[in-house]
């Protein structure tokens, strides 16, 4: 069996301090192939996430990723760690 | 048949049917079980509970499967102590440990993995499957070979050897992932993503979580019927505390305790306290960590329910505790010590936590007390391996005589 590639990446962001003032996801598709969609946040004065949907090319979308990265935003995983203790 | 209803979204409150799923479609939120509580009602008593088998399926009513004997190794039902000892040393009149880790696999996983296997098998899948890090590993084995069943674990590799011989032994397919933490995560939801297994903490998830309802039911029966004053429990995800809470609240409904009036108290070790620190510090968005923990049952650095969690502690007026990592095998010691139970890193950081609340006036003297203590020592035995340090004698009594005569304690 083969697993198939995911048509659209969905990541968490989470942000802190001065990044919440910056325009991290209108960057991104404006820097990088991507075509991005909000799906939630929780946005507070010193902290914020956001559950971000990203279609693209596979490529791309780890290139971009790489670069929000880059900032000090952290991705996680949307539904939270999946290993366990 | 089990008296459930569907899955709802906890976020949105979009209902689905009962099938294998764990996030809303819409919102991303976690699905949970709902429950015919009316027809519950009539069908559960005191009576019927005490009559139920000694495992978690006593409970069975409230749990979302049906018991199939097939892949039962027994869980639940674990003991719940009296304190004597630690209670003394504490200035606690009123202390208990619920000793999860005498489970069949050693930890209260087995509760959670024997709903989640069940659940599997009417689900018809021939695998059952998890990442873990241990303790998970070990009763996802364990409950596949009872059933007959095929089990695919993956480990982090560079696990410790104790933790992965306590997997291998039950004869799983075992994956040992090269990568960080956080590779092992994307690689196992991708896996759930493409094959058709039952991953008890992915797909199978809203039926998994529920068995640590258990947790609170037993401690409400083994107490006589009452909830008590205060709990204080180690946390990862935040999903098992969370648990607990609404399984008292459970009790309490159906009329088999009365108004539960427990704080809830959540421990978590410094190298890993995303929910805690949240706490501390007064938010309710959890910022994720990279786990570097000694407590390494505990090290979710992105809990899924870490939100889910803080509401219970703001609910039931409780609190969140951190223990140091140079404190957490102080606290197994001291358990070991006082009331002859060897514990993992979990349990320190319990014991630990326990300790501060009470130092902090939080937990007073009077105040029914139950510390939970959800997993073994004998797998992480390097965490307290500086307490090897036996007398070497010769096989004379005077050689005896004198250790003895030697000894500081």
């Amino acid at each position: 069996m083969t697993s198939p590639s995911s048509p659209v990446r969905r990541v968490r962001l989470t942000y802190v301090d001065h990044l919440i003032k910056q325009p991290v996801v209108y960057e991104l598709g404006r820097q990088f192939k991507v075509v991005t969609n909000v799906r939630r946040a929780d946005v507070q004065e010193n902290v914020g996430w956001i559950i971000l949907e990203m279609d693209g090319e596979e490529d791309e979308i780890d290139r971009a990723l790489d670069w929000v990265r880059s900032l000090g935003i952290r991705i996680d995983s949307v539904l939270g760690d999946v290993v366990e203790g | 048949m089990a008296n459930t209803l569907g899955l709802k979204c906890r976020e949105c409150g979009r209902e689905y049917p009962l099938e294998p799923l764990n996030a809303c479609d819409f919102c991303f939120g976690p699905l949970e079980v709902m429950y015919d509580y009316g027809a519950i009602s009539r069908l559960i008593s005191k009576e019927s509970i005490q009559a139920g088998p000694n495992s978690l399926w006593r409970y069975h009513e409230l749990l979302p499967a049906d018991y199939h004997e097939s892949v039962d190794i027994n869980a639940g039902f674990t003991p719940l102590i009296r304190s004597r000892n630690l209670a003394k040393m504490l200035g606690l009149n009123e202390l208990y440990i619920k000793n999860d880790s005498v489970n069949p696999s050693f930890s209260f996983k087995d509760r959670v993995v024997a709903v989640a296997s069940a659940k599997a098998l009417e689900f018809e899948f021939d695998t059952i499957a998890c990442a873990s890090t241990g303790n998970l590993a070990c009763s996802v084995a364990a409950h596949a070979a009872r059933g007959g069943i095929k089990a695919c674990v993956f480990i982090p590799s560079g696990l410790e050897a104790g933790k992965v011989l306590g997997a291998a032994i039950y004869n799983p397919v075992l994956m040992s992932v090269e990568g960080s933490y956080d590779d092992v995560n994307r690689l196992c939801s991708e896996i759930a993503d493409s094959y058709p297994w039952a991953f008890v903490n992915i797909n199978m998830r809203p039926f998994y979580a529920e068995g640590s309802k258990s947790l609170g039911y037993e401690v409400a029966e083994q107490l006589g019927w009452r909830t008590p004053a205060h709990v204080v429990v180690p946390a990862a995800s935040g999903a098992m505390f969370t648990k607990i809470w609404k399984g008292f609240n459970e009790f309490a409904d159906l009329g088999l305790v009365g108004p539960v009036h427990t704080r809830m108290h959540l421990a978590q070790a410094r190298g890993c306290a995303p929910i805690a620190e949240a706490w501390e510090e007064g938010r309710f968005v959890i910022k994720p960590v990279r786990p570097s923990t000694l407590a390494t049952s505990l090290a979710i650095g992105n809990p899924a329910d870490g939100w889910y969690a803080l509401k219970v502690i703001e609910a039931s007026e409780g609190s969140a505790v951190i223990a140091e990592e140079n404190e957490i095998a102080d606290g197994v010691k001291l358990l070991a010590e006082t009331e002859g139970i060897f514990t993992e890193g979990a349990g320190g950081v319990a014991i630990t936590g326990l300790k501060r609340l009470v130092e902090q006036g939080r937990i007073k003297p009077d105040e029914p007390t139950v510390v939970y203590i959800t997993g073994n020592g004998l797998k992480t035995t390097e965490l307290v391996a500086d307490v090897v340090n036996p007398f070497l004698i010769k096989p004379t009594v005077s050689s005896f005589e004198a250790a003895m005569a030697s000894r500081t304690k």
